[in-house]
């Protein structure tokens, strides 16, 4: 035995400390394991911390270690740090080893005798493994400093001015005719009410007309390619059937289109488009888009009133979906929410009683630019409201719909019932289960609504019914509640019940994730690489997230988001190059049987058939090390670095206990 | 497959009576088979599982575990009664939910020689098979005398559509498989939003005043929507609206006169049966008037004479007027 | 008690156990301990109005370990069973079998203020172990004789239809191996749930 191991268990305070007698582990590895070549073991309060790491640091340069273990957490959070710390003190970096006991025995488990029997088990088989390890030197790639956004809401056009303000090129690609989002729907942002468009207009222009940035809408991205500074990404641009070249924005065809439509996206249902159209008045870019599915000329052959009137010849009935190629080297998803479909939620009567609204139909009745003209009104067109419910937490919350609080809905509606009180005096009511109003300035506008005489009831709503029990009821929608706090179950009679609709993961958000290469947790948002320290990165490299992609948020988050994803881009734009992960899978030729198993399962599209070969071969730049092709491979030709098999078994050795005495558990 | 096992339950034998006999009518047109469980016992309504949980989940499992051994070429039972059917429902998810619980009732079934597996059935109710494997179609074709014009609320009640535990309905709010059978049918369907509130259940027994404001609230809104007849599909619900209407008028002085038949009567009148086979006519609220509109004469019964209130007083001779003659009434 | 928690107006004392032990006693997986008091309960009882106390505030006691206040409250025997709450309420708590326990051990510790509901469960349950079935027409006569004497004569014409238009058997019926449903319902009678 030649290495000279140094083993380090750290205490995480008392977050692995509290279940394991950290103390008795490095007594045993520094007595048992000396035989496998550990000669110093120690423990340490935080080993992370910089006093920590220099104890490391020491033992390299002065007992002249040739291979470390350290356990502590998982190897996600600070794998990095020791690895760094090997490398200062001249060991290169991947014959370091961490040991997770906290992750998989301090958190998981309760009784101290098993915790620490188990931590000595997983510290020996780190140990064993480590001895296989070998050196490894990182790759090195060029980055392309172009980036692609995805998704041209508020979160996506803040990522788009931030990088090209900073002089790099931007792809910024919108599944709708215009950018905007749904912060274009709203007619006032909380806490403070500015007109939702004022402030977004002037981004959108800036986005839209801005040297840097290619805007595309109404497209999609249909096929992602390569990896993190190398992508290559293919856009589906959708026929807009209208000349981009030609059109000024006039307008004249969506006058003139005698085909009306229920809009479903712009104004959610509750109001009118053409069947060619522009979204709002202030699209960007302002060139209409043509509806095939609804335009009488593709469905009758007959009309074409629109490429009669147009005074530029724009009109191009012949246009055909195109596909564009573009190389970027990092991309920012800011693909969104869906609002969750009250419907669901049958005992408020969403669907079947015509004053119910929800949330989006309401932003769209109070914008003075919406089908009403910010005239808070009833289905009917005309009745202003006497007294108004607003329900909260619809869909969110709860078991039976979404399990999570869609963070936004208090201050919606809060903001909701100042809208209503300002503009009709209308009586209004809050439904809560807990009034969540953490952030600036947040809780100073629950106090002015309060003031403002909002009436406040908590109870989550039973049901919403037009069945009149009392005379004050008939001809109302009467909202039957608990009110909590007096502890008597109340029914109140009003004209007008808004749902606070909770925020959902777009419908393909699954798909979406799979064709760039990231996973959805259980409730279908993004993952990010940390949920704390790490929130707009994911484990892609060169893959973002922000807004509500990655979780229920509000705008200014959403654009804090956006402008911190910028960031991580910028700084890999800036410098140059990437290094990867050495950690990679190679395929040995001479096993290799061509059956293609592994080229199916590889969830980073890195393995690709020679067919003139009939063998496999991994693209060494895209495989990201996670080894589901060297754990499928049935002729056992794929290995990976760092996971090799005399690892893999070392290790499990280890685990065992094979060369030592059998530990009580 | 159309083959089932029956779990009738008590009422059906006594104060449903009308279910049964209407039910029996409907199979053959309908292609189905019912084998009724051999030596049923008693669910223990909502009463049993109040008192004492083994020997109540044990009660309702001795069922299953008979059923179970009866299969005879299916694994379905169907139960009529909206009580029955969500207790032998319970009791199988449960004993699935709780193994413990199993374990247990199981260690009582072995008492009396028996077992059962939950999992083992598929706890059905009777509107479940006709919608969903009958089918709206077949219904549709074996109509002679459409109900054309006879206006009705569905009243589903609460322990058919709740709380679904194998999610048979389209919703727990606002099912619509009744309205579907319903408009099937021919018949004028009223949306009715109170389908799926409660009747009260056994407050008509423990706590009367209760019960008279649930079905009072039924019965009024069925009323303000212009209903001829409510339309249920429990013998709880059909019993508590119906026998209690009387009395229910009288606590809050009201004047209602709303019928209530089971779906299956509705059913043999639209597939040509006369009233007297469906057992129409053993309502206390008579549907006599609800029933003429769609062309059916339901022969009078003797209606029991409403005995004297004690305080009441005994009647006057009319009041004399100058137009006595006319025979014209005085008010 | 104490002298001292009485006077400084404490009027129970905390049970921990009465949460665990409910749970324990509920057929399925009660999750009592997951409510949030969010009222979808209350308001959604069609029977709210004649309760002592919501099924929400009566979960609050249930957790306070109020055993006495929460046995002696005539919410549960107020309970329809119409399941409203138990499909809406946002953490899948089985309330409705709360209810059911929460009869059982009032019951069984002779904390109930009316008599009525525990009497006509007891009654209708000493017919199904006599006979195998229900007997509506003994149950009702029975049960109104004790509880409601003054409704009777009104409750006549009723009674009279249903015996007239034949909805009402004289007689109950019985099932054929009552032998073995006997012996099933005492052994299950010595059982307890432990787990």
């Amino acid at each position: 035995m030649t290495e000279k191991i140094g083993v380090y268990v750290c205490h995480c305070g008392s977050n692995i400390a509290g279940v394991v007698d950290v103390e008795d582990v490095a007594k045993w590895a520094a007595e048992k394991l000396g035989r496998q070549g550990v000669i110093v073991a120690r423990d340490y309060k935080f080993m992370c911390s910089s006093l920590g790491q220099e104890l490391i640091e020491k033992d390299i340069k002065e007992l002249g270690l040739t291979r470390v273990v350290v356990a502590a957490c998982s190897p996600h959070l600070h794998e990095k740090t020791f690895r760094i710390a090997a490398q200062n003190a001249g060991l290169n970096p991947y014959l370091v080893e961490l040991a997770s006991i906290r992750e998989q025995v301090s958190w998981v488990h309760t009784d101290k005798a098993v915790a620490t029997a188990k931590s000595k088990a997983v510290v020996s088989g780190a140990v064993s493994r480590v001895i296989e390890n070998t050196p490894l030197e990182e790759i090195k790639v060029p980055i392309n400093p172009n980036t692609l956004v995805v998704g041209g809401g508020i979160a996506g056009i803040q990522s788009a001015l931030e990088i090209a303000n900073a002089g790099f090129h931007v792809y910024l690609v919108e599944r709708e005719p215009s950018i905007g989002g749904h912060m274009a729907q709203f007619d006032k942002t909380f806490p403070t009410l500015d007109c939702s468009a004022c402030i977004l207009t002037p981004r959108m222009v800036e986005a839209g007309t801005h040297p840097n940035i290619t805007l595309l809408t109404w497209s999609e991205v249909v096929n992602v390619a390569g990896y993190v500074g190398n992508f290559n990404v293919t856009i589906k641009k959708k026929a807009r059937f209208i000349n981009e070249e030609l059109c000024t924005g006039c307008g004249i065809c969506q006058e003139k289109c005698p085909k009306k439509v229920i809009d479903d996206v712009y104004e959610a249902g509750l109001g009118y488009r053409k069947a060619v159209y522009t979204p709002f008045a202030q699209a960007v870019p302002n060139y209409p888009v043509m509806d095939k599915e609804n335009c009488t000329y593709f469905e009758k052959g007959t009309c074409k009133a629109c490429e009669k009137f147009c005074p530029t010849n724009a009109i191009d009935f012949n246009q055909q979906d195109q596909l564009l190629n573009v190389e970027v080297g990092n991309i920012i998803l800011a693909t969104g929410y869906d609002l969750f479909d009250a419907r669901r939620v049958s005992n408020y009567g969403y669907g079947r009683l015509p004053n119910v609204f929800t949330s989006l139909e309401f932003e769209r009745l109070s914008n003075a630019a919406g089908p009403t003209t910010g005239n808070i009104v009833l289905r009917d067109g005309k009745t202003v409201p006497k007294s108004v419910g607003i329900i909260h937490c619809v869909g969110s919350r709860d078991r039976n719909f979404n399990n999570y609080c869609s963070v936004i809905c208090c201050m919606q509606g809060l903001k909701f019932a100042h809208l209503v009180h300002e503009r009709t005096g209308a009586t209004v009511y809050n439904f809560y289960i807990d009034m969540r109003t953490a952030y600036k300035a947040y809780d100073e506008f629950y106090q002015r609504v309060l003031e403002e005489g909002t009436l406040f009831v908590r109870g989550k709503v039973a049901e919403v019914t037009d069945a009149a029990r009392y005379s004050n009821e008939k001809g109302k929608l009467i909202i039957q509640t608990e009110d909590t706090l007096a502890g008597k179950q109340r029914r109140i009679p009003v004209d007008m019940v808004i749902l606070s609709s909770g925020l959902q993961p777009r419908h393909d958000a699954k798909e979406v994730g799979k064709m760039f290469g990231i996973s959805c947790s259980t409730d279908g948002w993004f993952t990010e690489k940390h949920p704390k320290l790490d929130p707009v990165a994911t484990m892609t490299e060169g893959i973002y997230i922000v807004g509500c992609a990655q979780g229920p948020k509000d705008i200014p988050s959403s654009v804090a988001q956006g402008a911190a994803a910028s960031a991580r881009v910028l700084d890999k734009i800036l410098q140059k190059e990437v290094a990867l992960e050495p950690v990679k899978a190679t395929v040995n030729k001479e096993m290799c049987s061509g059956c293609r198993i592994c080229n199916g399962l590889c969830p980073f599209n890195a393995i690709a058939f020679l067919a003139d070969d009939n063998v496999s071969e991994i693209n060494p730049a895209l495989c990201q090390g996670c080894g589901t092709c060297v754990a499928a491979c049935p002729a056992g030709a794929i290995s990976g670095t760092g996971f090799s098999n005399e690892q893999i078994i070392a290790q499990i050795d280890g685990l065992l206990m094979r060369n030592l005495e059998p530990v009580e558990a | 497959m159309n083959k089932y096992l029956l779990y009738p339950g008590c009422s059906m034998e006594s104060s449903a009576k009308a279910y049964m006999e209407s039910m029996n009518t409907i199979l053959e047109p309908l292609d189905l088979h019912f084998e009724e469980i051999d030596d049923w016992n008693c669910c223990g309504a909502t009463e049993y599982l109040g008192i004492n949980l083994i020997p109540a989940y044990s009660l309702i499992a001795r069922n299953l575990a008979l059923a179970s051994k009866q299969k005879n070429g299916t694994r379905t039972v169907v139960a009529p009664c909206s009580a029955c059917y969500l207790n032998l429902a319970k009791a199988d998810h449960y004993m699935d939910e709780r193994p413990a619980l199993g374990e247990k009732v199981n260690e009582a079934l072995a008492a009396g020689g028996l077992h059962y597996v939950p999992g083992t059935l598929d706890v059905r109710h009777l509107i479940d098979i006709l919608v969903y494997d009958v089918g709206l179609e077949k219904i549709r074709n074996a109509v002679v005398r459409p109900l054309t014009g006879l206006k009705v609320v569905p009243y589903m009640g609460c322990m058919l559509p709740r709380p679904d535990y194998q999610h048979r309905w389209s919703d727990h709010e606002h099912p619509t498989e009744l309205d579907d059978l319903l408009r099937a049918l021919g018949a004028d369907v009223i949306d009715y939003p109170l389908t799926t509130s409660c009747c009260g259940g056994h407050m008509t027994q423990i706590g009367p005043e209760t019960a008279f404001e649930l079905i009072r609230r039924l019965v009024a809104d069925a009323d303000e929507r212009g209903a001829q007849m409510m339309v249920t599909v429990c013998p709880m619900c059909q019993m508590n609206v119906d026998a209690y209407q009387n009395e229910m008028n009288n606590f809050f002085s009201t004047d209602y006169h709303m019928p209530i038949l089971f779906f299956t009567q509705l059913m043999g009148l639209a597939f040509g049966r006369e009233p007297k086979e469906l057992g129409i006519g053993a309502e206390l609220v008579n549907s006599r008037n609800a029933l003429a509109h769609i062309g059916v004469e339901v022969p009078v019964t003797q209606e029991p004479a409403a005995p004297r209130k004690k305080d009441e007083g005994l009647p006057m001779p009319r009041r004399w007027t100058k137009h006595e003659d006319r025979k014209e009434a005085v008010k | 008690m104490t002298d001292e928690r009485v006077r400084a107006g404490l009027t129970h004392e905390e049970d921990l156990s009465l949460l665990h032990e409910v749970s324990m006693k509920t057929a399925g997986v009660s999750r009592l301990e997951m409510c949030i008091q969010c009222g979808t309960c209350g308001g959604s009882c069609p029977a709210a109005q004649d309760m002592d106390h919501t099924p929400r505030m009566l979960f609050a006691m249930l957790r306070a370990g109020m055993r006495e206040e929460v046995l002696r409250s005539n919410t549960q025997w107020i309970c329809v069973s119409c399941y409203h709450c138990v499909v809406r309420c946002p953490q899948e708590v089985h309330i409705a079998d709360v209810m059911y326990t929460l009869k059982g051990m009032a019951i069984k510790e002779k904390l109930y203020e009316n008599s009525t509901a525990p009497d006509f469960s007891q009654t209708f349950v000493d017919m199904v172990e006599t006979y195998g079935r229900s007997f509506e027409m003994g149950l009702a006569s029975r049960h109104y004789l004790k509880h409601f004497p003054l409704r009777l004569p009104g409750m006549m014409p009723m009674g009279l239809g249903m015996i007239i238009k034949g909805r009402m058997a004289l007689i109950p019926k019985k099932i054929k191996q009552m032998d073995q449903l006997t012996k099933i319902l005492d052994h299950a009678k010595q059982l307890e749930m432990t787990s």
